[in-house]
Order: structure tokens, then sequence, then C-alpha cells
């Protein structure tokens, strides 16, 4: 790892105006992926704003929302006795994750802003457009078992590898971010960014600009919500495909559902038309079905990946059926 | 131990944050090859990356140890402080060696830097023991010989500890599965589960 500077941050506005006056300055939280990208060559930095002595870790709930401090740890919520009652969607999505002396470490706001697994980005030594711009992307036509097949541009397929953002995403949560020009909050579905012509630009973050806060609305589908993760061993492994699903019955009618895939996408995956094609219809396995079809309509299998158009189909039509009590 | 670090003068500046908790670990099992320090200013700020002097405070003692902010916690301890019972296993997370607790939770120490933990209470393998009395989970791992190499076992011990106090031994499938963090490449899983197992229910009395 290069040397860098380091300072501790005593408040917000402290860490964005550092970070925003530090040239290639990163903040460091749990520094569970940052680290790795820094020993790797994959990201290099003069200077680490620590944010960690910073008030951010809250996670209150009211009537109407679930307010989850940037710096709480993927433990804390993933234990919360709120978190586990109304959303056990988020509960099991951060179970699913890492493991247990990674969810101690890592914050909520850091997990948004992990990067992606593809082996060409993590390895300083292949091309990669997300890590140098212009240089190619050997996935299309090389290793992409684990890559995207939707959302993908011919410059990046790279899946984001959160499962916490899958389940936010179908949840409609939103991220507070503050920055040298004050606050704004941004739907979480709109934060990540497809890769288009600049794979190198994720997120809508501006330099210096800090997550605080992720708010999640109430709602009776998140109450009955779950998270199934499919994957290549039975614990402490990235998702090869995976459905966050919210789900709210009228009778054997959907009143409302919420659905969003990850190891599909090249961002958190979100697609209102197969939400839509289920709304109002009675919940049947044909029904499901003909919903994952919408959902992959657009797919782009590659020589590696092509298996996840049917698995994250079976995996929509087995998390809703588990939901909804269709066997 | 010859290796102390020297604490030595470099271009750090500091701010003046006094911790109420500074001095609240020193003074036990004062081991005599061990400089205990009195209260330090933990380092807010080191503006070039060049090595700074810091103090951590590991198994109830106060250590002095100069570090750049590039040095993980685990290169600290082992490196600078001598503390080699936490083994460096992949130095990226993934394999679980370096488990120490912070606070009492457990983290993976090649995943932090040492400027990070400046105001935590560190506990590593070698804090386990009461004087010649193991920790219970040391003495199951002994009596189910849950070790071959042995190059993961203190990372083992130590998530098991955690995994215990945290309540998720209840079973064999619950140990696997919250144990999953720590690789064995022995492979010794099923001894390391019956000895997790029976910790478990030792700690429980």
């Amino acid at each position: 790892m290069r040397a860098f500077g380091y300072t501790v941050a005593e408040s917000p506005a402290d860490a964005v105006r550092i970070a925003a006056g530090t040239p290639n300055s990163a903040f460091v939280a749990g520094g569970t992926d940052l680290l790795n990208l820094m020993r790797d060559g994959a990201q290099s930095h003069d200077h680490l704003v620590d944010l960690n002595h910073l008030d951010l870790a809250r996670i209150d709930m009211d009537a109407t929302t679930l307010r989850i401090g940037a710096l709480a740890r993927m433990r804390q919520v993933a234990e919360h006795p709120e978190v586990r009652r109304e959303f056990p969607v988020l509960s099991q999505a951060l179970l699913a994750s890492a493991s247990p002396q990674v969810r101690v470490m890592a914050a909520i706001g850091g997990n948004l802003l992990q990067r992606t697994r593809c082996g060409y980005f993590r390895d300083a030594g292949s091309a990669c457009n997300k890590r140098v711009p212009g240089s190619g992307c050997p996935a299309i036509s090389g290793h992409n078992r684990g890559h995207a097949i939707l959302g993908g541009s011919e410059h990046c397929i790279a899946t984001h590898p959160s499962d916490l953002a899958v389940a936010l995403t179908a949840l409609d949560a939103t991220v507070h971010l503050l920055g040298p020009d004050g606050g704004r909050a941004v739907p979480v579905a709109d934060f990540h960014l497809l890769p288009g012509s600049t794979p190198q630009r994720e997120t809508v973050l501006r330099q210096g600009e800090l997550i605080t806060r992720v708010d999640v609305p109430r709602t009776r589908a998140a109450t009955r919500s779950r998270y199934l993760k499919l994957r290549d061993r039975a614990s402490f492994e990235f998702a090869v495909v995976s459905v966050a699903a919210a789900l709210r019955l009228d009778g054997r009618t959907v009143g409302d559902v919420r659905l969003a895939f990850g190891g599909v996408g090249t961002r958190p995956w979100r697609d209102t038309g197969v939400e839509a094609a289920l709304r109002g219809r009675e919940l049947t396995e044909a029904a499901v079905s003909a919903a994952g079809r919408v959902l992959v309509r657009d797919a782009v299998p590659r020589d590696g990946n092509g298996f996840k158009v049917e698995l994250v189909q079976r995996a929509l039509v087995s998390v809703l059926g588990e939901l909804g009590g269709v066997r | 131990m010859t290796h102390d670090p020297v604490p030595e003068r470099s271009a750090h500046t500091r701010r003046t944050v006094l911790k109420s908790t500074a001095v609240a670990a020193a003074g036990t099992v004062a081991a005599a090859n061990l400089t205990s320090v009195a209260a330090a200013e933990p380092v807010r700020t080191v503006a070039g990356g060049g090595p700074v002097e810091i103090t951590l405070s590991v198994n109830g003692q106060r250590r002095r140890v100069v570090v750049e902010p590039r040095v993980t916690l685990l290169d600290a301890l082992r490196e600078r402080l001598g503390l080699t019972g936490t083994k460096k296993g992949c130095d990226r997370g993934e394999c679980g060696a370096c488990t120490v607790l912070v606070d009492g939770e457990r983290i993976k120490s090649c995943l932090t830097l040492a400027v990070m933990r400046q105001d935590t209470e560190i506990t590593t393998v070698e804090g386990l023991a009461r004087g010649e009395r193991l920790h219970p989970v040391q003495a199951a791992f002994i009596r189910h010989d849950a070790f071959q190499c042995g190059g993961c076992t203190p990372g083992q011990i130590m998530s098991a500890v955690a995994c215990i106090d945290e309540g998720h031994a209840g079973s064999e499938a619950e140990i696997r599965e919250w144990m999953s963090g720590n690789l064995c490449r022995c492979a010794a899983y099923q001894n390391i589960v019956a000895a997790v197992a029976d910790a478990a229910k030792e700690v429980r009395r």
C-alpha cells in the first residue's frame, strides 16, 4: 500500500470540508473494501479522512420511516429488533453478506460504495475501463460467469456486489448526502449509475460528498419481505443471483409488490415493469413466471453467464412462492 | 522483547482531544517486558503519511507504537509489538487468521488501520489465558484436537470466543454459519465445530 496521510474528522461538515479541500482523498469508515482496493492498486489515495468518530451511527424508526445512520455497522442493523420485525429483507440481506467479522466493521454508507468483485477490475495488471478508462473490458469475451446480463454496455458488464443495496432498492430507500454545497437526498435506485461509456463513474456522489443516512419508508409490504441469495457456497460468498422481495396480498391478489435483483445487473436491479406485471393479479406460479419473462426481456447473456437468465426467473418464482404461500 | 519500538520524533501534528478512557485499562497483568505507558492523546492527523507514535491498548496494556497511517492493526501487532499469536494468512479479509477482539467484538485486523484503533481495547489470543489457566475455548480446542497445522487456530479461537458471546453457538449448523469467516486449510472443521459447541456449554455453565 502506498503511503498516505490521515485525519480524523470531528463532524460531518468537518469531514466534507477536509475531503473537498484535500486532493485525491477518500473517506474511510470500516475500511473493509477500501484497504483491499488500495493494496491491489485498484484505488490509490494520498489522504484518508476517518469518519469513525462522527455521530452518524444511530438507527431510529418512527411512524413512517426507518432512519439508518451511515456509520451504523452491518451487524447493528441486521440485529436491530425493529429492522428484523418491520424489514426482514434488510436483516436477511445483511446476514447473508460477508462474514461475522466484516459485519462488525463495515458501515452502511461504505456498503453502498463497495466496488465490483470483477476479477479484471481488482487485478491492476488487467485492462479495465472502470479502473483505467479506455483500456478495454476483457470480461466481455473473457471470464464472465459472475457478470451482468442486464444494464451492461460495450465498456463494462461488472455487477454491483452489495446485497444490502438490492434490499434497499426494493424498499424505495433514500440516500441522504452532505456535500460542500449542502445536503441533498437521492432515491437509492438513482444512486448507482449504469456504466454506459463512463463505467469509472459508479454513483452520483461528487468529490467530498458524504453519505450521512439512509431512510427506508415503512410499508405493509416491507413487513412481509424476504431476501433469497443464491451463491457458489453456503456462506461467506457473493451472490450469483439474488432477489429482494416485499409483498402485500389482498386475499390472493397482489396488492403491492417490490422487487430488486442482485448478481444480474450492473447496478442493484429494479424493473417496475416486473412489478406491474404482478400488481392486481392473483399470485399464481403462472403469473410470477410471466413477470420473470418481463425481467429478462432485454437480457444480454455472455459465454459464461447465460445460465443466469433462467436462474433469476426461478429465484423469483421461489421467493414469491414462499412469501405468498403459493406452494 | 528486543524489538519494542523506541518512540521517535516525527513530523506529525496533534490535536488536543483528550479521551476520558485514556487510562482506563492501564495497570492490569503487568508483564515485565511490556512497556506500560501513561495517558497519551490520540493522534488525530498525520499530514504526510510518515511514521507517527500512537498508543494502542492491547490485552490490558497500553503500548506505544510507531506506525505509518498505512500500517494495518495486524502488522502493528505482529511486527511492531511482537504479538505474533495473531496470524497473517491472506492479508485481505478472506481467511480470518488475523481475527482479534476490539471492544469485545471480533474483527479482521488486516482490514483496519492501527491509527483507527487508538481509542479501543484490543484483545489478541495472547490475552485470553489467565496466567496458566487457559480460556475455556482454548482448552476445548486442545480436548477436541481442533487443529492440524495451527495456522488458523488463533483466529478460530478468537472468532469462537465472540461467536459464543454473541449467542451463535446453539447448534452445529449455527456454529458453521457464524464461524464461516474463518477458513482452515487443513479442513479440521469437524473438530473445530465440536470444540466450539463444547466450549459454549462450559461458558454458559
